[in-house]
């Protein structure tokens, strides 16, 4: 089956995030005053082809863990849904 | 025999050369060893330049951990040969597994170029053995993710195990307790935001770079002629 797979990578609670500071402070002066918590990440996409969504979701988070995030400093979400028609 | 200094050059190295010029002004030998290779030829020691190994691509370091030559640079550094990342090479170095931690954005987001203080910390690393320790050296640094992070274990790690080599006198870009440069639990390995292979000129402006690498070089020559790696 194949799936498509969608990795957010983010900083881990508590790590500065020197860029997500930097956009919020500049919101006020777009006049947006009440947005806070800004964080900036990435989104890293691809295909990946695997038995079932279990062995994709395995599959997916040790790639996280061994190459797409430094875990000393980010953090990772997986979305992972199956592309119809495969 | 004078000491053979292997220099990493992955697609994106930039300071290479640099490296090369400072280890032979100080009488050592100096090849490069390219990433696609998967040995370091029996070098006495390995630097990691700086640059943009890979582009930076993901995160510094992140892919050029995986360069073949990687694997033997580890290997040179678990048998206890001396093994120095600057600047990028710090970086890569911390992704390979080789020091703890982990270089973040400076703080304030700004690409600092420009020399700074180092107070040495420790003598006990391949890179200091020579300096006096709490000597002030004057380095250039060059750098956009050069804040050292890491967890407050670690940090307890380090520092009652002497491993904090080099301090900012005065921290440009956040790094924890003022960090500048770490070490391996048996001192050979060494990773330092700061370029000392740019500190070996008066006429460049300072020629403190001189005796951190005369360290390493010491170092290598002192290495039995062991390694096939």
């Amino acid at each position: 089956m194949l799936f498509s797979v969608q990795v957010e990578v983010s900083l881990r609670e508590g790590v500065a995030d020197p860029q997500g500071a930097t956009i919020e402070r500049s919101l006020p002066h777009l006049g947006f005053d009440g947005v806070r918590g800004v964080r900036v990440g990435k989104a890293i996409r691809f295909e990946v082809e695997s038995a079932d969504e279990a062995t994709a979701r395995a599959e997916v988070d040790d790639l996280c863990r061994r190459f797409l995030t430094n875990p000393v400093i980010e953090d990772s979400t997986v979305r992972i849904d199956a592309v119809t028609g495969s | 025999m004078a000491a053979r200094i292997g220099v990493v050059q992955f697609p994106g190295s930039n300071c290479e050369f640099d490296v090369m010029e400072a280890v032979r002004l100080l009488g050592g030998d100096a090849e490069i060893l390219w990433h696609g290779d998967q040995t370091v030829a029996g070098v006495d020691a390995v630097v990691v330049p700086g640059g943009f190994a890979h582009g930076d691509y993901l995160r510094p370091g992140a892919i050029a951990r995986f360069s073949p030559v990687m694997a033997a640079v580890v290997a040179l550094a678990e048998s206890g040969g001396p093994v120095v990342g600057i600047c990028n090479g710090f970086q890569v170095l911390t992704e390979a597994g080789l020091l703890p931690g982990a270089l973040q954005k400076n703080r304030g987001l700004k690409f600092l170029c420009r020399t700074v203080e180092l107070r040495v910390t420790s003598t006990r690393s391949v890179l200091t053995t020579g300096v006096e320790a709490g000597s002030v050296l004057r380095v250039p640094i060059n750098h956009f993710e050069g804040n050292y992070t890491c967890s407050p274990e670690t940090l307890a790690e380090l520092r009652e195990a002497d491993r904090v080599v080099l301090r900012y006198v005065d921290n440009p870009n956040g790094s924890v307790d003022d960090i500048a440069g770490i070490s391996s639990a048996g001192g050979n390995v060494v990773g330092l935001m700061p370029h000392p292979e740019r500190a070996t000129s008066a006429l460049l402006g300072s020629t403190d770079g001189l005796p951190l690498l005369g360290s390493l070089l010491a170092a290598a020559s002192v290495r039995p002629m062991a390694t096939s790696i």
